[in-house]
């Protein structure tokens, strides 16, 4: 199916949203949509998909104007969507998902689970989504889960397929197999558009490529063109993937952590006696697929979660048992991995905010009472140090895009002397611009002297940072290595294989659901 | 530079002035959507009142009975309902706002249900429901009036020394509240109805004890509070208002101002986030209901202290519950709770004219009352009301043009 759109447009109130896009998906083309957040993209998607109304501008499908009033409509049409946060009902089975909403019945109103069935037999086979329609969904990993939607898409007759950055919540084997299906369903002539932030899956899949930045579509690109060129046209500047730093000059080590244990709430071990040093002026990266004890780790190093044993000690001295509380006033600075659940309130104004534990230090408060005027102060310097994008200090940071959200957490947490910086994930959901800007300051950070610690599962991040790389694989640090590490080898090494050039990660089908599947049986 | 510039310009021109404006703007909806909540109860309650008026009724019968003389009795109902909802309105505004007694009865009534209902506010703007108002004001008009009657104090060290008792008492209520649920888990929503039946059965405990029963009565009630102990008069209006007032700026202060504030509303909005900054989520949770159970435990002076001046099992009436009603119509925040506060003793207050003036039955007010509180729970649908009501308008004028 041909989808073209012309000089679609969508204002909300004074704000323009969209302004007057035409883009043209041809059937059978993957089509990229790149674009920091906030540019648009989910506005477009939206109205594609019947959940907003156009100001201006035409859809057409094969030639033909249609307008949407609901996700019904848009569905009838032939298009579908897999949102990023998945539409499933988690204990019903695939079967029962995908039939939802269109159910078949056979006399008496009895539902028809035997055609259900079928359908998605018929699906995952013709696509290559491997799937078992009797499984429940809740038990499935998240990229099977993500195949369930595309399958409940299909069962719709999607002809034209919106991907909202699928492969955000997905491991990097993952990644390879919804590349592979994306393909699959491409050479079947099913039209895709895929949303995403990253680079290299564009270039790897993508036929077509439409950057969107301020609700324009300011350029398109062929798949050819280079990372460098493409992210220019994202953010309207030249970026450097790869941040400018020079050779790490380590100091003595900071914060030691030794055989530190957490078991969670449900009694499994999380982390499996980690042990590790960083030091002063060294990044070190903790790279890992998600789900292998990173987060526990993380928030037990800040006395969110008590470590059942081991020993945490931050210049020596053990601070195992302190609380959040202890641990900030010790000088640890904590960008949390979920920011809008632990970061920020999303209610507070920007001005709070970038106070949220600094309030009780003597600059921002007295006795019992906040100095207002020292937090307003405090507010328009960071604002404009951080380059924070806000109608005003007094903006609720939820009505920010992600990136300046973040901006917020990274200004606040840079706004006292360190010893150790833990950062969870510091650019995840957040602009190439912002990216960059958040990278600058870690490694400036990192030349002040402090001791950076980078948790993320991006690999791109953990090169671009780090000056030691730790790899955690089902609660353990499995290996520490340098950052000339070759991917490959990194990759196996998230994997959980030993690190030997013969092992074939490819014979164990699905390694990243082992420590969920491991947990659930011990 | 930003996307957004053009309109920042637009919306805020100097950075001073610029926070005021935004306040306005972000509170102009509310305080239409809680007006037109307040307009369509009352109109509702018009139609009961007309329903409850017997003339009214008359003609509506002689209506459909006789649908030959339609005009005549159509006159006679529009007549007629006119009448009746004007008399039992205006017998309202009368009885609460139309002389100085009835002013001063107004005052009376609202005293108590500001200070419940600050209580509920600071409550919630922590994150928690405090269900418990009713309970915590009752083990405190015990406390004030057992200090009241019992001890004989200096004039305005007795007053002191009893608000204390009530404070305490009220606080205590609250705090264990707020501790069950830091410690335990355990649902504020749940402990504070039960704690409100432990709490009744608690006074009935006491006032069937013989140091709480008045001399000479057979019923369940204590000694009248001393003198010394009760709230200063001026013009025949007592104090309380006054404290209620006082509590409310406190409860400003301490929301917008203050450290601890700070930290209420960070954990009412994201418990989680507030953790990860340091804040101690148990010390806050207990703060909020210790504070919010000696704010009921205030009200309950007002009582005590004020009006009743004993103590008996229904010494502060529904005011706990009153107050869950009048926070919630005052959006949670201390100026809207005195409002609300306000509105709400009025309405009682002038009910009682309404009744013995209009004949109108004093539930209509309670009906008015869940009404507002319906209309305000409900903003899609008075949106819904608003814009049916402004299109007919644009369509009228239309046509008419």
């Amino acid at each position: 199916m041909r989808l073209e759109i012309n000089g679609l447009t969508k204002r909300f109130g004074t704000f323009t949203a969209n302004d007057a896009i035409d883009l043209v998906v041809e059937p059978g083309e993957v089509h990229c949509l790149l674009g920091e957040n906030g540019a648009g993209k989910s506005t477009l998607m939206n109205m594609l998909y019947g959940l907003l109304e156009p100001t201006e501008g035409t859809i057409a499908l094969d030639g033909r104007p249609v307008s949407f009033s609901g996700p019904g409509d848009a569905l009838a049409a032939g298009i579908g969507m897999v949102h990023q946060h998945f539409m499933l009902v988690p204990v019903f089975t695939v079967a029962e998902n995908v039939m939802l909403g269109h159910e078949s019945t056979r006399v008496g109103g009895v539902l028809d689970r035997a055609a259900a069935r079928a359908k998605v037999r018929e699906l995952s086979e013709r696509y290559g989504l491997k799937v078992d329609p009797d499984a429940l969904v809740e038990d499935l990993p998240v990229g099977v889960q993500q195949r369930v939607e595309i399958i409940k898409a299909l069962a719709n007759r999607a002809e034209v397929l919106i991907l909202d950055e699928p492969t955000a919540v997905l491991t990097p084997q993952e990644i390879d197999e919804l590349m592979d299906i994306m393909r699959e369903l491409k050479a079947q002539g099913t039209s895709i558009i895929f949303i995403t932030h990253k680079l290299r899956e564009v270039k790897a899949v993508g036929d077509r490529i439409s950057v969107i930045r301020r609700g324009k579509v300011v350029g398109t690109a062929d798949p050819g063109a280079s990372e460098a060129e493409l992210a220019e046209l994202m953010v309207g500047r030249e970026v450097s993937l790869v941040v400018d730093k020079d050779e790490a000059e380590p100091g003595a080590p900071v914060l030691a952590v030794r055989d530190l244990t957490v078991i969670d709430p449900r009694g499994h071990m999380v982390v499996k006696g980690v042990s590790f040093e960083a030091r002063a002026g060294e990044v070190l990266g903790i790279a890992g697929v998600q789900g292998n004890g990173q987060t526990e780790l993380i928030k037990s190093l800040l006395g969110l979660v008590r470590p059942d044993a081991g020993t945490i000690e931050l210049d020596g001295r053990d601070i195992s048992k302190h609380g959040p509380r202890q641990s900030l006033e010790d000088g640890i600075g904590y960008i949390p991995e979920d920011r809008s659940h632990d970061g920020f309130v999303g209610t507070f104004s920007v001005r709070e905010n970038l106070v949220l534990d600094l309030y009780r230090s003597p600059e921002f408060s007295s006795g019992p009472r906040l100095k207002l005027g020292a937090i307003a102060q405090n507010a328009r310097e960071r604002i404009a140090e951080f380059d924070i994008r806000t109608e005003s200090a007094e903006t609720p940071v939820a009505s920010l895009s992600g990136g300046n959200q973040q901006k917020v957490v990274v200004a606040r947490e840079f706004a006292r002397d360190l010893k150790v910086l833990i950062a969870s994930q510091p650019t995840r959901g957040v602009d190439v611009g912002s990216i960059e800007f958040i990278h600058r300051r870690i490694v400036a950070s990192r030349d002040s002297g402090t001791a950076v610690v980078i948790v993320s599962t991006e690999l791109d991040e953990i090169y671009a940072l780090s000056d030691r790389i730790a790899v955690m694989y089902d609660g353990r640090i499995v290996a520490v290595v340098g950052p000339d590490t070759p991917r490959e080898q990194m990759g196996l090494l998230m994997a959980g294989a030993v690190p030997d050039p013969d092992a074939t990660p490819d014979a164990t089908p699905d390694p990243t659901s082992h420590p969920t599947s491991d947990g659930a049986v011990a | 530079m930003s996307a957004l510039s053009p309109q920042t310009e637009a919306l805020v021109p100097e950075p001073s002035d610029g926070r005021r404006r935004r306040d306005l703007t972000t509170w102009l909806p509310t305080v239409r959507d809680t007006l037109v909540a307040i307009v369509l109860a009352f109109a509702v309650g018009a139609l009961l009142i007309m329903m409850s008026d017997e003339e009214v009724v008359e003609a509506v019968g002689n209506l459909v009975e006789h649908p030959g003389s339609f005009l005549v009795y159509a006159g006679d109902f529009v007549r007629h309902s006119a009448s009746a909802v004007w008399d039992g309105y205006s017998a309202l505004v009368l009885g609460s706002i139309g002389s100085a007694s009835s002013l001063e009865r107004t005052l009376e009534r609202s005293a108590p249900l500001i200070c419940a209902g600050l209580g509920v506010a600071l409550a919630f703007r922590a994150g928690m429901f405090n269900i418990g108002a009713q309970g915590q004001a009752l083990v405190a008009a015990l406390a004030a009036g057992y200090v009241g009657f019992t001890f004989d104090l200096p004039i305005l060290i007795h007053l002191c020394a009893a608000l204390a008792a009530a404070l305490l008492a009220g606080g205590l209520w609250g705090g264990v509240v707020g501790l069950l649920k830091a410690r335990t888990g355990a649902h504020e929503v749940i402990t504070t109805i039960m704690l409100n039946q432990v709490a009744r059965f608690v006074v009935l405990f006491f006032l069937a004890k013989e140091a709480f029963q008045r001399p000479g009565s057979n019923n369940l009630e204590t000694p009248v509070v001393a003198e010394s102990a009760r709230f200063p008069q001026v013009f025949g209006l007592h104090l309380g208002i006054l404290l209620a007032v006082l509590a409310a700026l406190g409860v400003w202060w301490l929301l917008e101002r203050s450290r601890l504030g700070f930290e209420m509303r960070a954990v009412g909005s994201n418990p989680e986030a507030a953790r990860t900054a340091g804040m101690s989520v148990a010390k806050v949770y207990v703060a909020a209901m210790a504070l919010a159970g000696m704010l009921s435990g205030l009200a309950a002076c007002m009582t005590v202290l004020g009006l009743s001046q004993s103590v008996t099992e229904n010494v502060v009436g529904s005011v706990g519950f009153d107050a869950i009603t009048v926070a919630l119509l005052g959006r949670a925040t201390p100026m809207g709770t005195v409002l609300a506060g306000l509105l709400f003793g009025a309405l009682s207050s002038g009910g009682v004219r309404m009744q013995t003036a209009a004949g109108v039955p004093p539930d209509l007010i309670q009906v008015v009352q869940a009404l507002i509180v319906l209309f305000v729970a409900a903003p899609a649908l008075v949106r819904g009301l608003t814009r049916v009501r402004r299109r007919a308008t644009t369509e009228t004028k239309e046509v008419g043009a």
